[in-house]
């Protein structure tokens, strides 16, 4: 076999694939590039500009006004994110490394049987929980509080899936015995040595439940009616919705769009490896 | 400190260890509960009462003594809420706008999805770790934030798209009644088509190379090993992607929420979950709780028929 036709072939080929991935790639980023140039117009050349074209820059001015807009409330919207999503997904954390190091490294009866609880779990759709638990919440008069968002989010089976897989490979049976052979307590091994071992996986496990708790537009729909309680994602959502009424509130969709997506984009470019491993976790099944 | 010395005393001391613990080396009952208690409480709480009391919600009806404006009170009812829910015809049309968009939404996205992992695997393309980004960024975007910016891209009067499309002669109307399911079924493969390569392409990784040697010194090109090698290889994260897209089509709301607001060609029934949410609106928490356990019981079956199905043809 002659040399020439596989290099002219793979050059052909070679460049049909960049067209294509590039296409590709325009697609996914061109809604992105949309909103960065909206957000930088006056309200006024939204509609009489070209929508992929700068014209004349108005970011300060448009963030000033989403920042001051009903007396601030979209700074409360971004600290309630910060509280539903980056504490929830915290704390959801330490309790799903806690409950998977458990059932991976801690024999007792029964232990086969809660892992297949956990398991049945991850499948239940969380929508089809938000309405029985909008019911029983407000029987106890938890509806339209932090906490109605707050406790159900911190709950996830897949973060103890992943815990225990992680729980099982990163942590050695060994160090644990001689752990506990220094005298050391459970809770003081699982500290300071476990949680060392597993801190890549736990930074998984909470992007993880960060996104689905990001993401979860259903439950703060259903449980909370005062503003000053919803996230970012609610908020921008009850804006959108009046634009028709107040157009001007348009601008303010859109920066306050961009301004809550910028953040968490760059975060997870950095953090990029640890997504990784999380995935291909998953599929091991 | 050496290794062997350690390990000698482990053995002594982990059986004089044994006697100290009641359960065979593990530790006490009680601290077995501390480490689970902290999950499984929020769990039970938040989790299973939940889905049982949406199941004991469904088999209720609300009844009323003395006609119209009697007293009205609650009791067993058996499948009523569940014979009334298979009778509502807005039931079966946001379950045929579903099955239409799972249908197409699903295999479209999934395949490129596929085909962007093979073609990130290969030696052909440059700037992978760009590409894999670019397609990956969207996950960080909440579907809200998703369809809002979507829903500008599609709007006849500021979206750029439909501008460029009307340059070439077309007349596109995103939001029109036969084209804003594909509106919102884009939204979805737009969101979720990165996270899907990149699950499928953490399993191509893990394929040892040696694999492939054996093939190209037969002469196989690039497309033979990856349809013929590559794709049975990883078939166990295809079907793990196509239960997530299922499960995730079974729940769709936010996106076509969005897109309501700027479509009349979306009614507040346009799929389950948004039907439950309008029933529950009226009132009526037992059907809403009937239509919430159907669409559970639809996810389940769905999930594990195709995992069994995929199973057995494979022969796994």
């Amino acid at each position: 076999m002659s040399n020439q036709p596989v290099t002219s072939e793979s050059r052909v080929s070679r460049t049909a694939v960049m067209a294509l991935m590039s296409l590709l790639a325009i697609y996914f980023l061109l809604p992105v590039y949309f909103l960065i140039v909206a957000a930088t117009k006056p309200q006024g050349d939204l509609a009489s500009t070209n929508g992929l074209a700068f014209s004349h820059f108005n970011l300060f001015e448009n963030l000033r006004v989403l920042f001051t807009r009903s007396d601030g409330i979209f700074g409360r919207w971004a600290v309630n994110t910060v509280i539903y999503a980056v504490l929830g997904a915290a704390v959801g954390t330490l309790i799903s490394a806690l409950c998977g190091y458990a059932l991976a490294k801690f024999r007792f009866r029964g232990r086969e049987f809660l892992f297949s609880v956990i398991l049945g779990g991850v499948l239940v759709p969380t929508t089809a929980l938000a309405l029985p638990l909008f019911l029983l919440f407000s029987a106890t008069g938890l509806v339209n509080t932090y906490l109605a968002v707050f406790l159900p989010s911190i709950v996830s089976p897949f973060g103890v899936y992943l815990a225990r897989i992680f729980a099982n490979a990163a942590v050695p049976q060994e160090l644990i015995e001689s752990a506990r052979l220094d005298g050391a307590g459970e809770f003081r091994t699982f500290f300071s040595v476990a949680f060392k071992l597993m801190t890549p996986a736990l930074v998984t496990i909470f992007l993880f439940q960060f996104v689905a708790i990001w993401n979860n537009f259903f439950l703060p729909m259903v449980m909370l009616q005062k503003e000053s309680l919803f996230p970012i994602t609610l908020g921008l959502y009850q804006w959108n919705g009046q634009t028709a009424r107040a157009p001007l509130l348009q601008q303010s969709v859109i920066t306050g769009s961009l301004v809550s997506i910028v953040p968490v984009i760059i975060v997870f470019i950095l953090l990029q490896r640890f997504w990784r491993s999380g995935l291909a976790a998953g599929s091991l099944k | 400190m050496t290794d062997i010395a350690t390990r000698a005393t482990r053995v002594v001391e982990s059986s004089v260890g044994r006697h100290r613990r009641s359960n065979g080396g593990g530790p006490r009952a009680g601290t077995v509960a501390a480490f689970l208690t902290p999950f499984f409480l929020p769990f039970v709480l938040f989790y299973l009462v939940p889905v049982g009391y949406a199941l004991w919600q469904s088999f209720r009806v609300v009844r009323r003594t003395g006609g119209q404006y009697g007293t009205s009170y609650t009791t067993f009812g058996g499948f009523e809420q569940y014979v009334e829910v298979l009778q509502n015809s807005e039931f079966w049309a946001s379950i045929g706008r579903i099955g239409l968009f799972g249908i197409v939404q699903v295999p479209v996205m999934l395949f490129v999805a596929l085909i962007m992992a093979l073609l990130l695997d290969t030696p052909l393309l440059r700037l992978k770790s760009f590409f894999r980004i670019t397609a990956f960024m969207p996950y960080a975007v909440p579907g809200v934030i998703a369809a809002i910016m979507w829903s500008y891209l599609y709007s006849p009067q500021l979206s750029p798209v439909v501008d460029l499309l009307k340059g070439i002669g077309l007349e596109p109307d995103f939001l029109g009644p036969g084209a804003v399911l594909w509106s919102a079924a884009n939204v979805s493969t737009w969101l979720w088509t990165g996270y899907n390569m990149l699950i499928m392409y953490s399993a191509l990784q893990s394929i040892p190379q040696e694999l492939y040697e054996a093939a190209r010194i037969d002469g196989a090109s690039n497309w033979t090993i990856a349809w013929w090698i590559k794709v049975p290889i990883i078939a166990p994260s295809i079907v793990l992607t196509t239960v997530f897209s299922i499960i995730g089509t079974l729940q769709l709301y936010a996106e076509p929420a969005v897109l309501r607001q700027i479509s009349s060609n979306i009614s507040s029934t346009f799929t389950p979950n948004m039907l439950a949410y309008a029933v529950a609106s009226g009132n009526n928490y037992q059907q809403a709780a009937a239509i919430s356990v159907i669409i559970a019981v639809i996810t389940f079956v769905l999930s594990f028929g195709f995992m069994r199905l995929t199973s057995k043809k494979a022969g796994l």
